[in-house]
């Protein structure tokens, strides 16, 4: 059963074509990573699932709601049940990590104050950071900054967690903290997940699915084996990191 | 051919600013309307923008008053009219210096420090991290900014003109020989309420365009550390221009008797 659909979308920024008639079916209940070249436009997936873009033609469907038909209000609304990790954490850095975490449930909620520090307790508790719960995002390490990103992208429960490029720029440990984190979340929240990766050992280990986009269109889909054994030569190229093939470089 | 491209881009560029900054306003005056208003955020803001901005607006109103007052005594005595000094003063000071130059010196600090702070926010994702979870930035961000400072805007407007007239009146004194009460005499007799008060509404209007154009700059930067350093100067540089043209303006409708 299907989670998110996205349906022949196109979308270009000003000259710069960056999908093109892409198709793209996300499973409820799994975690689909993203793989392709950078800049071929996988960030640009993750902020059409949650509508922070439009597309310039096709449709974006979420739990069969088209966020074309929803006004600024309801694409408000629809947000909150949608957590997104983002590349650098963007985390507040004028709040502590807490206060951060806590940011969502006190302006989209009405849980009382000791509800909310409950919540942002065991939240904080599940990606390992009570401990620094009141420092700043200055003060934080690299991985601590995306777990901190990860705990106030969960924190409402959400029923979609998108994550872009959670392992970028890690050391090998952290990246395999923070894969566990991602897939351990997953479980526990009992959401779907849709990262965005270029770390293939990390795919590998968390992926349900994989979709490889290349020139604004998805050119392979299937599970980690299926992708492994693909017959397409860009695919393989790319697994293999290699710079012979028919990617132009 | 190029030339009248450039001119269609400019008039292009020129009504989509206007028009992104009309949205800004209607968008916060909704959030204002329907009382959705963060209030710790907003005395923060208050704070920061208003009561951090005091001891710089004072400073130049000083000085300010005290150049106008020593202008106009020096002549005034020679020609043995310096009754009209304090008066000279307290006019200039309450319907235009006082306010306009509070603005430009809150333009120049606050204005940029808002362009500054959202524009990092817009670089480091932090503006679509907001979006992410369902809060609208102008709501978060911009609201609280504009009340702060329209409330703060006549409050700093007010010791500017205090802090001009008392100058003025000691200049007055030390370098021309005139007497204290001829100053506050002249003072009761040449200026009016009205003037104070039409003074306080251009402050308001400063207020608002500072915190509007700030915001927007600081809301549409692109391109990292240099797009933010465009946008502060932006954000001064068209406030300033703001702030002098609505000046006139207001200074038209307002006096016009």
């Amino acid at each position: 059963m299907n989670f998110a659909r996205i349906d022949g979308v196109s979308l270009s920024f000003g000259d710069k074509v960056v999908l093109q008639n892409c198709s793209l079916d996300i499973k409820a209940g799994a975690i689909t990573c993203l793989i392709g070249l950078s800049g071929s436009g996988k960030s640009t997936i993750l902020r059409l699932l949650n509508g922070l873009r439009k597309p310039d033609s096709g449709r974006v469907i979420v739990k069969s709601t088209d966020l074309s038909t929803l006004r600024s209000e309801g694409l408000i609304d629809f947000r909150r049940k949608i957590g997104f990790a983002f590349q650098f954490a963007a985390l507040f850095d004028s709040l502590s990590v807490a206060d951060n975490v806590a940011l969502p449930l006190r302006e989209n909620t009405k849980m009382k104050p000791s509800e909310i520090d409950r919540t942002v307790h065991v939240t904080l508790e599940s990606v390992g950071l009570e401990h620094v719960k009141d420092r700043m995002p200055s003060e934080l390490s690299g991985g601590m900054l995306k777990r901190a990103g990860f705990a106030r992208a969960v924190v409402n429960n959400p029923e979609l967690v998108l994550y872009d490029e959670p392992t970028t720029g890690l050391d090998p440990i952290i990246t395999h903290i923070l894969t566990d984190t991602i897939k351990r979340l997953r479980r526990q929240l009992n959401s779907t997940a849709v990262v965005v990766s270029h770390d293939l050992a990390s795919i590998y280990a968390m992926a349900d699915y994989v979709a490889m986009l290349f020139e604004g269109a998805i050119i392979e889909y299937g599970t980690v084996e299926e992708i492994q054994k693909s017959p397409n030569p860009i695919v393989q190229q790319f697994l293999q990191g290699s710079e012979v093939g028919p990617i132009p470089l | 051919m190029k030339a009248l491209e450039d001119l269609g881009r400019g008039t292009q560029g020129f009504f989509e600013y206007a028009g992104g900054v009309a949205n800004l306003s209607v968008e916060s005056g909704t959030f204002i309307a329907r009382l959705r208003v963060r209030a710790a955020e907003t005395m923060a803001q208050a704070y920061f923008l208003g009561v951090q901005s005091t001891a710089i607006v004072l400073l130049t109103s000083l000085f300010t008053g005290m150049v106008v007052s020593y202008e106009s005594a020096v002549n005034a005595v020679n020609y043995g009219i310096s009754n009209l000094v304090g008066g000279a003063v307290a006019f200039t000071v309450s319907r235009e210096l006082g306010p306009m130059l509070s603005a430009v010196v809150v333009a120049g600090r606050a204005g940029a420090a808002i362009a500054a702070e959202l524009g990092s926010m817009v670089v480091t994702e932090q503006i679509e991290a907001l979006e992410s979870l369902g809060l609208s930035p102008v709501r978060m961000l911009v609201v609280p900014r504009l009340i702060a400072l329209i409330v703060m805007m006549p409050i700093l407007t007010v010791l500017a003109d205090i802090i001009a007239i008392v100058g003025g009146g000691y200049l007055a004194h030390t370098l021309a020989g005139i007497p204290y009460d001829t100053f506050v005499g002249s003072i009761r007799s040449y200026s009016h309420y009205s003037d104070f008060l039409k003074g306080l509404v251009k402050a308001v209007v400063f207020g608002g365009i500072i915190v509007l154009i700030g915001c927007y700059q600081g809301l549409s930067t692109r391109g990292g550390a240099a797009g933010v350093g465009r946008a502060t100067t932006g954000a001064v540089v068209i406030s300033i221009i703001l702030i002098f043209m609505s000046n006139f303006l207001m200074s038209l409708i307002l006096f016009k008797s």
